[in-house]
């Protein structure tokens, strides 16, 4: 479970996040919601440790995640994967997975976990050994899902995997997010610009607004209510 | 033809020299982006420590091993101490702490030994070889060069290629922050980097000391030579940083055969320019990659 | 009437141009007082830091306003120099008119470095000015009937008129044009020049852009810190009287470079900081050394060392060298009826001007 508390981050004079509290729970999606500029990126590359905060608390099954270097919180399980997707183009798709098996697999065990991910991701097998810079924007999505799910993390947090992406991998992409989350012990905070979809797997919403949370609530609770829907998310 | 034929012998012997400082400075450019202006003279300031040694009675080959290692650590020293705390803010002024270094090593070199050339042993015989009856300017030692360095080469070509070790440090070089994201410690990897350039700055240091002047300054001229040669070679990958020392090093050859030696730094300036200008990524660089 | 007289001088004054003017007459009535009174030794390094600093202000617009790193400003000097040491030998023109060859000669070599330089950033115009640097003695040497071999040339200065002394003389036309380089400097950088030559270090793009361009300006700026070494190199080789390769190694260069950043990259007025540390350090390091009784070879060494000791310091603590730092401190001057003024903002190597 993921405990977020009175999470403030600053860059110089601009106030980023301002105390920001909720809580994301482990089988759920949480999605995290709001305009450009709200302050959703900065929250997540908090979290993960490439932000540092201003004040506040991020802690993830009891473990304080603030302070720590960016490489000690990925080896505590939370995978994130950033905006833009960050696959790393000059390394092959399967040099891309291999990375992120080495430090919480054996050698012999990481052929077979890279097995189980195209398996998933079964788009991929063709490009195996192919660079990743020849990959279209989907299947991007789909290895840096599959890089981030291949260490079996705990913690998953997501960066509008949807950006560019056309509808029907988009929903693709949302239904597999849902079966793996759903009954197990993963906990994922979602962040979005499409809120629609977003909303669609979630179970819990938060909605940022100039860096403060204006709506945390259930997913249903939000996608039924029109006034809010129109008012912070555009539909 | 024979003139042609010593030329280029020599510049291989020379072009291989020129490709294991060029290494040094591809390895560390590609981690952290930087320039090391004191590669160069850290290798003399080893190689003078070997000096030391062998002039103490310590065998050549243990004076080599150990000379090999300081200069690993010194180059990992470097970039704990001085380059880790520059980071993140302008890009010159790492390089010019370089300069710095470069500096000082060359006036430690000169205050503790003198400005008196001397000779450093070589390991083999430095004589022309013979093949049937005509002598050909390539001896044991040339030969003892290449193999060094086509060593070094594939060690380095296999670490990146098929260890885990590896794999790491490409994903360092190529995407820093992505890499930390999947719990690579890039940290320690930019320390192993600077400091397997060190180690191959020493080995450039011991494998030209006894063709050269040896005295404090006689690393500046291979140092310049073998940036241009990772120039040429594109300073992203350890192949570019090969085969630029050989072009570089047949080119400053035939310079210096055919118009004097005292032109060859001339040569060498046309040569960099040119390269720079055609193809600043150099040969074998891919596109410049997106940092995210 | 004096009054008005006076309001009118004073804001003159607050015109740049006119202000450097009467900021060089003053510095140089000072300097006029100053030579007078002290020994002739020191005249002569008067003079030899007022010929450093003709060099290190031309260096200080390439890389400080201008943004372009050069390692090879010692062979820029070396060009002037021997172009003055050829024109002294060959021909028998007027001294002022062979000092404008020096630097106008080195300017066309900066011309020349300048145009490959205008496609390459930082490290890869370091090397390849570095690599300049290290051609020249080759050049020299490959044609010793021109340039003098091993000797070299030699050079003089006109003889001092009336009862001046030569060295005070001498010391004299390196502070007269080291004053004239100031005021042209100064002028050039708050002109219009100068904001385009910022303008190309901060965002090439931008700036052509906004219709600069960036290639031509860029080959100006090395052009004009080429001439300013190509003079400073022929003003110091007057103080020695002889022009060979000697006079110029790799590590002139790179002592530029530490007086340069150790003054302040980026001004002007640092450069005499500059110029002060290249001409004493040496001196002071010789009577280091013999403090602790080491030999006699160890001098140079150690002046080296120290040279190589404030770049690395300077880069680590003080980026922005001795007069950034004064800047700093004026700028953070505690002003009555004002509180903190909370966090500064950082201070960054290329220094505004």
């Amino acid at each position: 479970m993921l405990e977020v508390h009175e999470l403030s981050v600053s860059f110089g004079a601009v106030r980023a996040l301002r105390s920001v509290s909720f809580d994301a729970e482990p089988g759920a999606i949480t999605a995290v919601l709001g305009a450009n500029g709200a302050g959703k990126t900065t929250l997540l590359r908090t979290i993960s440790g490439l932000v540092k905060p201003l004040s506040g608390s991020v802690s993830f099954d009891g473990g304080d995640l603030v302070g720590r270097s960016v490489e000690s919180i990925a080896r505590m399980g939370v995978a994130h994967v950033p905006e833009g997707r960050g696959v790393i183009e000059e390394l092959t798709v399967e040099e891309n997975l291999r990375l992120a098996t080495l430090w919480c697999l054996k050698r012999s065990e990481r052929h077979a976990a890279i097995e189980e991910i195209l398996e998933l991701f079964p788009r991929l097998q063709g490009f195996r050994r192919r660079h990743a810079s020849t990959l279209s924007g989907g299947e991007r999505q789909m290895l840096v899902l599959g890089r981030a799910l291949i260490s079996k993390p705990r913690l998953l947090l997501l960066d509008e995997p949807s950006l560019g992406l056309a509808p029907l991998i988009t929903a693709q992409l949302m239904a597999m997010l849902h079966e793996q989350t759903e009954g197990k012990d993963l906990t994922v905070v979602l962040v979005e610009q499409n809120a629609r979809s977003a909303l669609s797997v979630s179970h819990h919403a938060v909605i940022l607004n100039l860096g403060q949370i204006v709506v945390s609530d259930n997913a249903a609770k939000v996608s039924a209510d029109d006034a809010l829907r129109h008012h912070y998310l555009g539909f | 033809m024979t003139l042609f034929l010593d030329y280029s012998l020599d510049g291989l012997a020379n072009g291989m020299i020129y490709a294991t400082l060029a290494l040094a400075l591809v390895l560390i450019f590609r981690a952290t982006r930087i320039i090391n202006f004191a590669q160069g003279a850290a290798g003399m300031l080893t190689t003078f420590i070997a000096f030391s040694l062998i002039s103490g009675g310590w065998g050549y080959w243990w004076a080599f091993l150990v000379v090999l290692l300081i200069g690993f650590a010194i180059g990992a020293a470097t970039q704990r101490v001085l380059i880790r705390p520059l980071a993140g803010k302008s890009e010159l002024n790492p390089v010019i702490v370089t300069i710095g270094l470069f500096v000082v090593y060359e006036g430690l070199a000169g205050a503790i030994y003198g400005n008196a050339s001397r000779g450093f042993p070589a390991a083999y015989s430095q004589r022309g070889l013979h093949i049937g009856r005509t002598a050909v300017a390539f001896s044991y030692f040339d030969l003892f060069i290449l193999i060094a360095v086509l060593v070094l080469m594939a060690a380095t070509f296999v670490l990146f290629r098929f260890t885990a070790l590896g794999l790491r440090m490409r994903a360092s070089a190529f995407s820093r922050e992505i890499a930390r994201l999947l719990g690579v410690r890039v940290g320690l990897l930019l320390t192993l980097g600077w400091g397997l350039a060190g180690f191959a700055g020493s080995l450039a240091g011991l494998l030209a000391a006894p063709t050269s002047s040896f005295g404090p300054y006689y690393m500046d001229l291979i140092f310049i030579y073998s940036f241009t040669a990772a120039v040429i070679g594109g300073l992203e990958s350890p192949i570019g940083a090969l085969i630029g020392g050989l072009i570089a090093g047949l080119c400053i050859s035939y310079v210096g055969g055919y118009l004097g030696s005292g032109l060859e730094p001339l040569g060498a300036l046309a040569l960099l320019t040119v390269a720079l200008m055609s193809r600043p990524e150099g040969i074998f660089a891919r596109p410049p990659a997106r940092r995210v | 009437m004096g009054a008005a007289a006076f309001t009118k001088f004073v804001r003159l004054t607050r015109q740049p141009m006119l202000r450097h003017l009467l900021v060089a007459v003053a510095a140089g009535a000072i300097l006029y007082f100053l030579t007078g009174r002290l020994s002739q030794y020191n005249d002569y390094q008067v003079g030899e830091i007022a010929s450093y600093v003709v060099v290190l202000a031309g260096l200080s617009l390439l890389t400080g306003a201008n943004g372009q790193f050069s390692l090879g400003h010692g062979g820029f000097m070396a060009v002037g120099a021997y172009t003055l040491g050829l024109f002294m030998t060959h021909t028998g023109t007027n001294f002022v008119l062979e000092l404008a060859a020096a630097a106008g000669v080195a300017a066309v070599a900066g011309v020349v470095i300048g145009l490959p330089a205008t496609r390459l950033k930082g490290p890869y115009l370091a090397g390849m000015t570095l690599l300049f640097a290290l051609s020249i003695p080759g050049i020299a040497d490959k044609w010793p009937a021109t340039f003098g071999g091993d000797q070299g040339l030699t050079v003089s200065a006109p003889t001092a008129p009336g009862t001046l002394s030569q060295e005070e003389w001498l010391a004299w036309i390196q502070i007269l044009c080291a004053l004239i380089v100031f005021v042209l400097l100064a002028n050039l950088l708050w002109s219009r020049y100068g904001r385009t030559f910022r303008a190309v270090r901060d965002d090439e793009i931008a700036a052509s852009l906004a219709g600069i361009h960036v290639a031509r300006t860029k080959v100006l700026a090395f052009a004009i810190s080429a001439a300013c070494a190509g003079l400073g190199g022929a003003l110091l080789v007057l103080s020695t009287g002889i022009v060979n390769t000697g006079e110029f190694p790799l590590s002139l260069s790179i002592q530029l470079l530490a007086a340069m950043v150790l003054g302040g990259t980026g001004t002007l007025f640092g450069m005499v900081w500059g110029g002060i540390l290249l001409v004493y350090l040496p001196q002071w390091s010789t009577s280091l050394s013999s403090d602790f009784s080491l030999g006699t070879g160890a001098n140079a060494y150690l002046a080296t060392i120290i040279f190589g000791l404030v770049l690395i310091v300077a880069m680590l603590a003080a980026p922005n060298g001795i007069q950034g730092g004064l800047r700093w401190l004026w700028a953070h001057r505690p002003r009555p009826g004002q509180g903190d003024h909370g966090a500064p903002a950082p201070i960054t190597v290329s220094a505004s001007d």
